[in-house]
């Protein structure tokens, strides 16, 4: 099944076009990386798909549904969409499990029990039970990042964007936040990947989609990207980087 | 030396309810400045542009011109035009208010502003409307930045508060004149109530420093 179809997407800062002519399609539990140099347009692509940036053309389809026809709730399309970012964006006002459970009570209208026991579960999955009480400035890189990738599923999404979640970490705290990634790939949720660890794309993701330049210029299977790049551009860029 | 502070002991009580007059007008002022400023701050980094315009013009005359021509704006004006008595306190509290509201309405616009944007991003992310994301996650973060210039402000208005007494409003500066007056003395009625300005304004700094440490409890 079909979960994100982007056709033709294109996006303009300015007089800087930063994505041109993208098409992909998603299915249902795929794990996607998507790598490329700096500036490439990752990121906006990525933030495309929820709307945190305005297509310029083009169309995105989640979950059937057409996210650039006129006049669509952006707010309420976002509710199936989460989305970690590099630098966290906990709210640092509100305790770990008050992070959880505030888009739930407030957006889904789940009662507060409810959300809290869901609540106390992620972040046991996560490995923070003990840290439903602290306050985000408490806490390290990578607990920070546990406890915003259990925020995101508190939402019950049917797709999770993740834009660097590694890249603001030290190196000690990455390999816990992607062992989350990993079991959440095993739950069989679609994920979209920016990442630069090769590894984790090699290791977890059915599919790598290579940028350059706002351009789509090569997708393929792992171990074949990786191991045989077909365009000068990802042979270039993983010589650089491997 | 001709300095006699016996004099004025039968006048302290008078004097010291001046404190509770001028607090009371200028908690209201505050109040009233606070909601206006917090709406015109909301038009001003809002997409509406005729609302935007209000606001900025607005704040530029509020700001343009001197508080006292203000007050007397609208403690004679009104009356002359619309028939309509105005009491000095009303007068005080529109001119305090609606003064201290363009200020306070900067001030909150450039707390709002301060506030990372990613917060925003995150919670447009979790698809919590404007509106909500506004109350419960960028406005109490953005109270935290402008709290120690929101008190300023307030400290401001206490002080500036005694220029009612131009129009009659029984303050505490105008009671230390009308003290004044009956003694044929000035020098220590003015003093005295210098001296209860100055502990006042010192009593609101304490709280504001006692509130912002509250505030302060996720860092
Ligand atoms: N809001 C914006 N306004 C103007 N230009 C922007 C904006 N966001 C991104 N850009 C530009 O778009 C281009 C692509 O940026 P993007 O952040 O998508 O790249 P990226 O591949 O994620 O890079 P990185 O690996 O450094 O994160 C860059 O040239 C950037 O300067
Ligand atoms: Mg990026």
């Amino acid at each position: 099944m079909l979960v994100i179809k982007v056709q033709k997407l294109s996006k303009t800062f300015g007089d800087n076009q930063v994505l041109k002519d993208i098409s992909v399609e998603i299915n249902a539990g795929e794990v996607v990386s998507i790598i490329g140099p700096s500036g490439s347009g990752k990121s906006t692509f990525l933030r495309c798909i929820n709307l945190l940036e305005k297509p310029t053309e083009g169309k995105i389809f989640v979950a059937g549904q057409d996210l650039t026809a006129p006049k669509v709730n952006v707010t309420k399309a976002r509710e199936k969409i989460g989305m970690v970012f590099q630098h966290f964006h906990l709210f640092p006002h509100l305790t770990v499990l008050d992070n959880l459970t505030y888009a739930p009570i407030k957006v889904k209208q789940i009662k507060k029990a409810d959300a809290e026991d869901k609540g106390r579960k992620l972040l046991d999955r996560v490995g923070l039970a003990d840290k439903e009480k602290a306050y985000p400035n408490s806490l390290s890189g990578g607990q920070k990042q546990r406890v915003a990738i259990a925020r995101a599923l508190a939402m019950e999404p049917d797709l999770m964007l993740f834009d660097e979640p590694t890249s603001a970490l030290d190196p000690e705290m990455v390999k816990e936040v992607l062992d989350v990634m990993k079991d959440l790939a095993h739950t069989g949720m679609t994920m979209l990947v920016v990442t630069h660890e090769m590894g984790f794309a090699r290791e977890v993701a059915d599919q790598v989609l290579f940028l350059d330049e706002g351009r789509l210029v090569e997708t393929g299977e792992p171990n074949a990207f990786f191991d045989k790049p077909v365009s000068e551009r990802a042979q270039d860029f993983l010589a650089k980087i491997l | 030396m001709n300095l006699d502070f016996t004099q004025i002991v039968p006048y302290i009580p008078f004097m010291i309810e001046g404190i509770w007059v001028t607090l009371q007008f200028v908690l209201v002022s505050i109040l009233v400045g606070f909601l206006i400023g917090t709406v015109l701050a909301l038009f001003k980094i809002g997409n509406i542009k005729p609302l935007r315009w209000f606001a900025d013009a607005y704040t530029s005359i509020f700001r343009g011109t001197p508080l006292i021509l203000q007050l007397m704006i609208i403690y004679f004006a009104i009356p002359q035009l619309t028939a309509y008595d105005i009491s000095p306190f009303l007068s005080a509290v529109m001119a305090f208010g609606l003064n201290s509201s363009a200020y306070v309405s900067e001030i909150i616009r450039a707390g709002i502003q301060a506030v990372d944007r990613g917060q925003t991003e995150a919670a447009h992310a979790l698809g919590v409307p404007y509106r909500q994301m506004m109350i419960d996650i960028i406005l109490p973060q953005a109270l935290k930045n402008i709290l120690p210039a929101l008190m300023n402000e307030f400290i401001t208005l206490t002080k500036e508060s005694a220029i009612v007494s131009t129009i009659g409003y029984l303050d505490l500066m105008r009671r230390s004149q009308v003290v004044g007056a009956e003694l044929f003395r000035n020098f220590e009625p003015l003093l005295f109530v210098g001296v209860l300005y100055w502990s006042m304004v010192m009593v609101l700094t304490l709280i504001g420093r006692w509130v912002e440490r509250r505030l302060n409890v996720g860092d």
